[in-house]
């Protein structure tokens, strides 16, 4: 059942406040979710206000500069800094995206961070998504045959054939759909949500599976599949312009045309 | 430390306002309101097969400010749950469904919402004057 408002122990309280240093005359206020596991208190918001002259220009960049200059506590996940690894995946002025590509200069006045939406909080901005990585293995994806490779060859693939992957091989997993969805805040137990459906999808799609009837008979569940209301937020939000939401519509047409 | 303890990271709080997103609950609030009205409509067919008092009195309780939003809110249900409904049958065969057009078709949807409601309602109010 849908859980409107935060528990108890979940509501964000008000919390402690950086000034810039003296002399910064170009400054942004960030204002990031924070909760320490070992302190036994609420999660909070603190104020940073960032010197943005002595700042790189995405909100990564003013995330890295707090945590050496003014808080080392601050904790985020992050590696490649260039939009490909997925790590740093966040909501930012009320949009989940990449902190690392997305511009400071993008945001309109203060600039509000949380972790991605509805999930367990391990640490600041560092969400529990073991569930999510669960939903994922359990689309199975990779390739599934029962005809034997070629003897002397790899499994080949047409041009055209491949161009069907397009759009759909390029999922990074950084959870910005699913996590912007709401019927997966309200259903993540049992909904696949947009990421593990479009990887799903993916494999449906590949011309060398050999698995599409079994993938399609695991995925003909109400909730598996159809609590998808084509809210297309996560569409919306995608951070490398992919397109959950048609996805699914594609699988739930595949699974109305095999039964015609 | 056992993992429900953690604390629920905000979600519709924080998370920013998305135009199909606001349809597609609006849709099912819609779908709630037009149901009502259905009864409504009973309601109404039941005192006109009765007879005049009834009907008279079904009229009165429809021509005061609060039967005319009710009637407002019935008028906006149908024709936004319709231009929506269409919406989604034409998503449902996978058309339409990119960022900007899905967005651009929310649009429409509540274009047509408006100027439908408002028509319906000038020619309702045109003609019983």
């Amino acid at each position: 059942m849908a859980e409107f408002t935060l528990p108890a122990n979940s509501i964000v309280k008000k919390g402690k406040q950086f000034e810039a240093p003296t002399g910064a005359t170009n400054t942004k206020r960030f204002k990031v979710y924070r909760y320490d596991p070992d302190d036994g208190q609420n999660p909070r918001v603190d104020v940073y206000d960032v010197d943005l002259d002595s700042c790189g220009p995405m909100v990564l960049d003013a995330l890295i500069k707090i945590k050496n200059e003014v808080d080392s506590t601050l904790t985020f996940r992050r590696s490649c800094r260039e939009g490909i690894c997925g790590s740093c995946s966040m909501n930012i002025d009320g949009m989940n995206t990449l902190a690392c590509i997305k511009a400071i200069a993008d945001c309109k006045g203060d600039v509000e961070i949380y972790p991605l939406p509805h999930m367990g909080v391990v640490k600041d901005l560092v969400p529990d998504l073991t569930n999510f990585y669960a939903q994922y293995a359990s689309v199975q994806p990779w390739m599934q045959t029962d005809t034997p490779p070629p003897p002397d060859r790899e499994r080949l693939q047409s041009k055209a054939d491949r161009e069907r992957l397009e759009g759909l091989e390029e999922c990074i997993l950084c959870a910005c759909c699913s996590t912007s969805c709401p019927s997966y805040w309200w259903n993540s137990d049992r909904y696949l949500g947009p990421a593990a459906l479009l990887a799903a999808y993916r494999w449906i799609s590949d011309s060398r599976d050999e698995a599409t009837g079994e993938r399609l008979d695991e995925l003909e569940d109400p909730f598996k599949l159809y609590r998808c209301h084509t809210i297309m937020n996560c569409t919306n939000a995608c951070p490398k312009n992919l397109n959950p939401a048609k996805a699914i519509a594609e699988i739930k047409k595949l699974i109305i045309q095999r039964k015609t | 430390m056992s993992v429900s303890h953690r604390p629920l990271s905000p979600h519709l709080g924080i998370y920013r306002w998305q135009l199909t997103m606001a349809l597609s609950i609006l849709h099912r609030a819609s779908g709630v309101f037009l149901s009502l009205g259905t009864v409504l409509l009973v309601l109404v067919l039941l005192a006109i097969a009765t007879g005049q008092s009834e009907f008279e009195m079904i009229q009165g309780l429809l021509n005061n400010i609060i039967g005319q939003l009710f009637m407002l809110g019935w008028t906006v249900s149908l024709y936004l749950h319709m231009a929506n409904g269409l919406r989604h049958l034409i998503w449902d065969a996978g058309v339409g469904l990119g960022k900007n057009i899905a967005n651009q078709s929310g649009v429409f949807v509540i274009a047509f919402t408006v100027i439908a409601t408002g028509a319906t309602w000038a020619l309702a109010i045109w003609s019983g004057s």
